[in-house]
């Protein structure tokens, strides 16, 4: 625990899994923000404009957080990451500085429009910044995407006399085959955090009988996007991005599966625990064959298990990528069900009413920050030890003049702020939501837009 | 190319700072400026629409930086890890406190804020002066372009200097007072009333602390970086810089005799492009000077693939254009002075 390259690890590892947290609820409520705000210029129904509000003072404390917890992110690739960076800045730097330039500047300025504009900018108006405001966060999470793609899947470059890596070829890198479909799994994945975190809140509402119309609202409209974006992320997202792993990362789909020896014909594991001393599963609960299938569409394909390679070779944490992917994939199976079963009530008109869904509906918002979370620890865990794949070691990017304690302190230091910074967010957004959206048809009293005049 | 990235860059830190530097500023003066709770809403209204765009300029700088001199970020980013994590720390305290203050209304709340703001703004001046004299001192660079500085040693310039050291420390003194002064000026030109006339009269009084400090500064980075001195020497139309932050300098003091904050502002903007571009030009082509100075980074070791330099001034170059219109567009949207609403809500 006290060499300086696993407490860099965890040093990241803890910044960016605190960070997604918020960047997932941003792009998903930006798209919802930006449903009710076409569906208040398309009806005239001022109700929408309300429940747009709401979100948009949710999502204003949201992106707070997530801006000041990624500020750290872009450091940290200098500061504990510094002989990576050293060797692949030419390279990553690109799409890193152009989310700077292309979305930073385009989201932080519409933002303040979107939360102080509205009266000023007019209805049209205030959906474009809306729009620009999705626009802008989605732009940046490609950005992201392409980054981490390239790590995963190194493609458009050559190395230098002295081991640096050279960009060769721009569009290779933006358009690298492997972050077009991890962009729409993980964009896809935002919008069902979004979508759960709506639908809980709609939920509340119902059930405790307090803005039963926003409630309804709510409800409906994340219960229909959910269930669509549930489905696109089994298929073709998710599937896609299976067989990308199979083709270019044969290792870590046999860490994420626990399949130890290779096999013609190999079982998908839905349960059991990988045991890497002895290289079996334990308590196997498993489908014959199923594995070969979907990762090969054939019965009896050959699939490679983890002894292929020597040990040093396999993901450092074998079981911890084998659990992030199975409670990913579980919870994604789960929500399918939920939203599926809430869909079928809504088009009865029996959901409104039915208190097991609606329960289920509120219980439910931790599960898609669980299942972000994990998918993202299944891509990152199951890229090592490499940190570039197949080019650069982990072990070998870390600052080297960095020491270990050095970097205890500034995590213990970034633990204890954002132990504050969560107390005050759910502090805040537990405030809103009991205050709720304006009442229905009465004069709105608080007017965000009134709130910067000219003179 | 290279040289091309290297304007290009000081430009950017340049935009940050003339415009974050209002918004720091502002924190800075925010408690000594604003007694009431209304006067201090009106100072957080001042930069409310504003702030979290100008503290993008210094993402898009350091992302720029990362991708045009990977070696220099690299290496100046683990050196300078510890100030870099505080000033990490201070800009999540800042961005809170301003965002934050107000959603609740208690006695408690919102002068908790004010105090976190102020004091979080005050460090984070001294701090990125402090870096900038860091830069201009130089590193103890070791042979694989790597260093690691403590927050401070004995507080002497060499041979193992730390973070701040005199020099370092005055230039961050020196920083405060500049942003204070253009806080100030920022202030009088969005205010009205008496938040207006105390803006003015302290940003008059902190005039002469920068005009005091910009004379004993720049002799004093005379002799602690020789560089500075080769260059100006070498190429005499550099002397155009430090003009035009002496202009600025004596612009200030015009105009507020004439009471005219909005040029005064203007010129305050003019000293700190002038004063930066000064420091950029007197390092030129060493971006980070070493200790040993054959081991110096500059702008030609620490380059990225020509390659990737040139694809990426294309999109820079629209980005650039873009981010323009919109904060035209942002600041003409929320110009003139900022007033308080009756209802309390939102700044």
């Amino acid at each position: 625990m006290d060499d300086a390259l696993t407490v860099h690890r965890l040093h990241f590892a803890f910044t960016v899994t605190y960070h997604y947290l918020f960047p997932q609820l941003t792009m998903g409520l930006a798209l919802l923000i930006l449903i009710l705000k076409t569906m208040a210029l398309r009806t005239g129904n001022e109700h929408y404009n309300r429940a747009a509000r709401f979100w948009a003072k949710i999502f204003g404390i949201n992106f707070a957080l997530g801006v000041v917890t990624g500020i750290p992110m872009e450091f940290q690739f200098g500061t504990n990451w510094a002989a990576f960076s050293k060797a692949a800045g030419g390279v990553i730097g690109q799409t890193l500085a152009m989310e700077g330039v292309f979305s930073f500047f385009l989201e932080s300025s519409f933002l303040g429009l979107l939360l102080f504009g509205e009266k000023r900018l007019g209805p049209r108006g205030h959906w474009f910044a809306a729009l620009m405001v999705f626009i802008g966060s989605w732009l940046s999470g490609y950005l992201i995407i392409a980054t981490d793609a390239w790590m995963q899947h190194p493609v458009g470059y050559t190395l230098g006399p002295k081991g640096e890596i050279l960009l060769t070829d721009f569009w290779a890198l933006l358009l690298n085959p492997w972050a077009l479909w991890q962009y729409a799994h993980n964009m896809n994945g935002a919008v069902l955090t979004g979508c759960f975190v709506m639908a809980s809140v709609g939920a509340f509402y119902l059930l405790s009988h307090k803005h039963v119309e926003y409630g309804r609202t709510f409800v409906r409209i994340a219960v229909i996007v959910g269930v669509f974006s549930s489905v696109l992320q089994l298929f073709p997202t998710g599937d896609a991005q299976g067989r990308m792993v199979a083709l270019h990362q044969p290792v870590t789909l046999a860490a994420m599966e626990g399949l130890f020896e290779t096999k013609e014909g190999a079982p998908l594991a839905i349960l059991g625990q990988p045991d890497v001393e002895k290289r079996r599963l334990d308590n196997p609960l498993v489908i014959p064959r199923l594995l070969s299938f979907l990762t090969y569409q054939r019965w009896k394909a050959e699939v490679k298990g983890l002894s292929e390679v020597p040990q040093e070779l396999w993901p450092d944490n074998v079981p911890l990528v084998y659990y992030s992917y199975h409670v990913m994939v579980g919870l994604g199976t789960i929500f399918i069900a939920i939203l599926v079963i809430a869909a079928w009530k809504l088009r009865r008109g029996t959901l409104y009413t039915s208190r097991w869904t609606l329960w289920t509906l509120l219980l439910s918002l931790p599960f898609p920050y669980i299942a972000n979370t994990a998918g993202w620890m299944t891509a990152e865990l199951g890229r090592q030890p490499w940190l570039i794949y197949g080019l650069m070691r982990t072990r070998d990017g870390v600052s080297p003049q960095v020491a270990a304690g050095n970097a205890w302190f500034t995590m213990l230091g970034f633990m204890g702020l954002y132990t504050v910074l969560s107390i005050l967010f759910l502090f805040l957004v537990y405030r809103e939501i009991e205050h709720g959206p304006e009442p229905d048809g009465g004069m709105h009293i608080r007017q965000p837009a009134a709130s910067v005049r000219a003179a | 190319m290279e040289t091309i990235w290297f304007c290009l860059i000081a430009i950017m830190i340049a935009m940050y700072v003339v415009l974050d530097g209002f918004d720091l500023g502002a924190g800075i003066l925010h408690l000594l400026v604003a007694k009431t709770d209304a006067e201090r809403r009106m100072v957080l209204r001042s930069i409310g629409p504003v702030w979290d765009g100008n503290e993008v300029w210094l993402l898009a700088a350091g992302g720029t930086l990362y991708f045009a001199f990977p070696a220099l970020y690299a290496s100046s980013f683990s050196g300078f890890y510890l100030p870099l994590m505080i000033v990490l720390w201070l800009l999540i305290l800042r961005a809170i406190s301003i965002e934050f203050r107000s959603h609740i209304e208690g006695p408690l709340w919102a002068p908790f804020w004010d105090a976190v703001f102020c004091g979080a703004s005050i460090l984070l001046a001294v701090f990125f002066g402090a870096a900038l004299g860091n830069v201009v001192r130089g590193v103890p660079l070791d042979e694989h372009g790597y260093f690691f500085l403590a927050l401070w040693t004995n507080f002497n310039i060499g041979p193992a200097p730390g973070i701040l050291d005199w020099y370092t420390i005055l230039v961050g003194v020196a920083a405060l007072l500049t942003l204070a002064l253009h806080g100030a000026l920022w202030l009088a030109v969005k205010t009205e009333g008496e938040l207006q006339l105390r803006a003015r009269r302290l940003g008059s009084l902190l005039w002469w602390g920068v005009a005091a400090l910009t004379v004993i500064v720049t002799a004093v980075t005379f002799r602690v970086q020789p560089q500075v001195t080769l260059n100006l020497t070498e190429r005499a139309w550099g002397y155009v810089f430090p003009l035009i932050a002496l202009a600025g300098l004596a612009g200030m003091r015009v105009f507020f005799a004439r009471a005219d904050d909005r040029k005064g502002f203007l010129a305050s903007c003019a000293y700190i492009i002038g004063m930066l571009t000064s420091v950029v030009f007197g390092l030129y082509p060493l971006v980070l000077p070493a200790t040993d100075v054959t081991r110096s980074l500059t702008v030609h070791n620490a380059k990225a693939a020509d390659y990737g330099l040139r694809i990426g001034f294309i999109w820079w170059v629209i980005g650039m254009a873009l981010c323009t219109g919109y904060f035209v567009f942002l600041y003409r949207h929320f110009a003139g002075k900022v007033k308080l609403d009756a209802d309390h809500e939102g700044y």
